[in-house]
């Protein structure tokens, strides 16, 4: 091919990479720049502390909010711990053998279930067969089960990332396999694994489907009190606000609010969880 | 010492314990999936839970026709693909080919942080925004339809397919560019005949992943693909696929009816069209992928 054409065809193929990158950023930054000053105007500090009043046409976003941060910890309780421990299994102890093959396909699959069927799984087996019924701790558990692969797989880079010297020198001190773990690799990777953990929070507190027939509440009066009570959460109260309201056009200054705030706490988390990851990554451990 | 050796025996004995719930948390899914799904068939048979073309589950008689939930399903997803795939790709090169490192450095987590994006808040937009303007704009009777939801979901996925298409190119070594430049290739060139083929079974499998993704969203397709039970025939008309009609219907449907069974059925067909996606991304990653050293 003569050489202008061939480029010609490069400098295009310039263009039309550019282009479609600037043209998703903008489509993207758009939308959080709707919506900020869209919401904006409805944040204010009786939202951030007001229940939701009047069949929810008047008030604040206090009772949803602190449904999520429940649900937040409920989740984090379970899938923290297991999560941490599957993943010390799989790259301390596991041989390569068939558990070990079938506990990471196991793990893999468990990432790509649809999170309408980690509801539905919440319901028959949480609520029902165990008894929880629509509860903060049916809801809580449900979101857990989907943070774990998240956790699962963010723990096990963190703990690949430990150098090998690490233990073989506790190991030569005479450390057993347990201390090496506990007071070496745990230690070292300690930062990342939350890290992790922060981002799987931001996906935890941004899911409407597992919760909405697990123990999500249309209503409730005041903060849930025990386990065993329905929540109010951030992002099914969204839904319900501009689906279901009574008003739907009168109430769309308190969706919009409520929907900044949702936007702020997600992307919020998840920013935190980017920028402590960039700074780790940074980080020599063997300084 | 001997505290030691037992504490060390105990400790493994709990990890490796602890580290089965996983599996087991895969099969309670595919257990209790089956065993309140299975029963509609004692209601009705295969075939027409299939390919049956009426899903009015609150008639008498009750009709449980999924074939326009599974078209409405495969529909959002192979549009939303159609859409979001080719862009996630240029994006992906555009990050590992041609962008400056100092802006790369901000693009891609900038693109991660958006991938998080509750989809609820995608949904809403999909109402106010897309939704009237489709409705002006085209003169149609409804805004909410298979296109609106199309779109909301390739926003979902460019992110996910595009940040990990870039890990997979990102991946091929910078040598086998320098030999194609050194040849008197142009970037061009390098992309397209040297690190596109190389990167290929990667990229393949950020695009299943991303339609996984996609079939199983649901927040967007509940509040913004219209939910009538049809089989689509143009771009424009409303669709309800498998996972709006489950987050839609559940809430109402008494514990042990044909309908609750129904919806756990279609839940049973969701997890198997994204388990093959994933196995597939899998076997792939397994079969093709280039290990790089």
């Amino acid at each position: 091919m003569a050489l202008n054409a061939r480029k010609f065809k490069d400098r295009l193929l310039t263009y039309v990479l550019w282009s479609s990158m600037i043209l998703v950023i903008i489509v993207l930054l758009s939308i959080l720049v709707f919506i900020v000053t869209q919401g904006i105007g409805a944040i204010s500090i009786e939202f951030l502390t007001q229940p939701p009043r009047n069949s929810m046409t008047e008030g604040g976003i206090l009772t949803p909010l602190i449904g999520t941060l429940q649900l937040i910890i409920v989740s984090m309780m379970f899938s923290l711990p297991v999560g941490v421990c599957t993943a010390i299994y799989l790259v301390e102890y596991a041989k390569e053998d068939i558990y070990t093959t079938t506990l990471r396909l196991a793990i893999r699959s468990l990432a790509g279930i649809p999170s309408v069927v980690y509801g539905l799984f919440g319901l028959s087996f949480f609520c029902i067969l165990l008894r929880f019924k629509p509860s903060l701790l049916s809801a809580g558990l449900t979101l857990g089960c989907l943070a774990l692969p998240l956790i699962v797989g963010a723990a096990e880079t963190a703990l690949q990332a430990v150098p090998q010297s690490l233990r073989d020198a506790a190991y030569a001190l005479g450390a057993t396999k347990w201390q090496t773990i506990s007071k070496v690799v745990i230690p070292a990777a300690l930062p990342s694994v939350l890290t992790g953990a922060i981002l799987s929070v931001g996906r935890v507190a941004g899911e409407t489907a597992p919760i909405m027939f697990t123990g999500a509440a249309f209503f409730t009066p005041g903060i849930a009190k025990s386990l065993f009570d329905e929540v109010m959460a951030l992002p099914f109260h969204v839904y319900v606000l501009a689906t279901a309201g009574t008003f739907i056009d009168k109430t769309r200054p308190l969706q919009y609010g409520a929907i900044l705030v949702l936007m702020a706490l997600v992307l919020g988390i998840t920013l935190i969880g980017v920028i402590m990851r960039a700074k780790l990554s940074r980080r020599d451990y063997l300084m | 010492m001997k505290d030691l050796k037992a504490t060390d025996f105990i400790a493994k004995i709990t990890i490796s314990t602890i580290a089965m719930i996983g599996i087991f948390i895969l099969i309670f899914i595919l257990f209790f999936l089956a065993k309140e799904g299975i029963p509609i068939l004692k209601s009705t048979t295969l075939k027409d839970l299939l390919f049956g073309l009426y899903w009015y589950p609150t008639y008498s008689p009750p009709e449980f026709g999924m074939l326009p939930l599974i078209a409405g399903s495969l529909a959002v997803t192979l549009l939303s693909s159609l859409i979001a795939l080719p862009i996630s790709i240029l994006v992906s090169l555009f990050l590992s080919e041609v962008c400056p490192k100092t802006l790369r450095n901000i693009l891609k987590p900038t693109l991660e942080i958006l991938g998080f994006l509750p989809s609820v808040v995608l949904g809403f937009l999909g109402m106010v925004i897309i939704a009237p303007w489709l409705q002006n704009s085209f003169d149609l009777l409804t805004g909410l339809n298979l296109f609106n939801a199309s779109i909301l979901l390739g926003l979902l996925i460019i992110p996910i397919t595009g940040s990990l298409a870039d890990d997979a190119i990102s991946s091929v070594p910078t040598d086998i560019r320098a030999a194609a430049f050194a040849l008197g290739a142009t970037r061009e060139e390098t992309i397209s005949k040297v690190v596109l083929p190389a990167a290929l079974p990667g990229i393949l499998q950020a695009c299943l992943l991303g339609m996984m993704r996609g079939v199983g969203e649901t927040m967007v397709v509940l509040m913004a693909a219209g939910g009538a039970a049809i089989i689509p025939e143009s771009l424009f008309d409303p669709v309800r696929p498998l996972t709006s009609t489950i987050a839609a219907e559940m809430g109402e449907t008494p514990v042990g009816s044909p309908h609750y069974h129904a919806l756990f059925f279609a839940g049973l067909l969701l997890l198997l069209m994204t388990l093959i996606l994933n196995l597939t991304a899998i076997w792939i990653e397994k079969r093709w992928r280039w290990q790089w050293r």
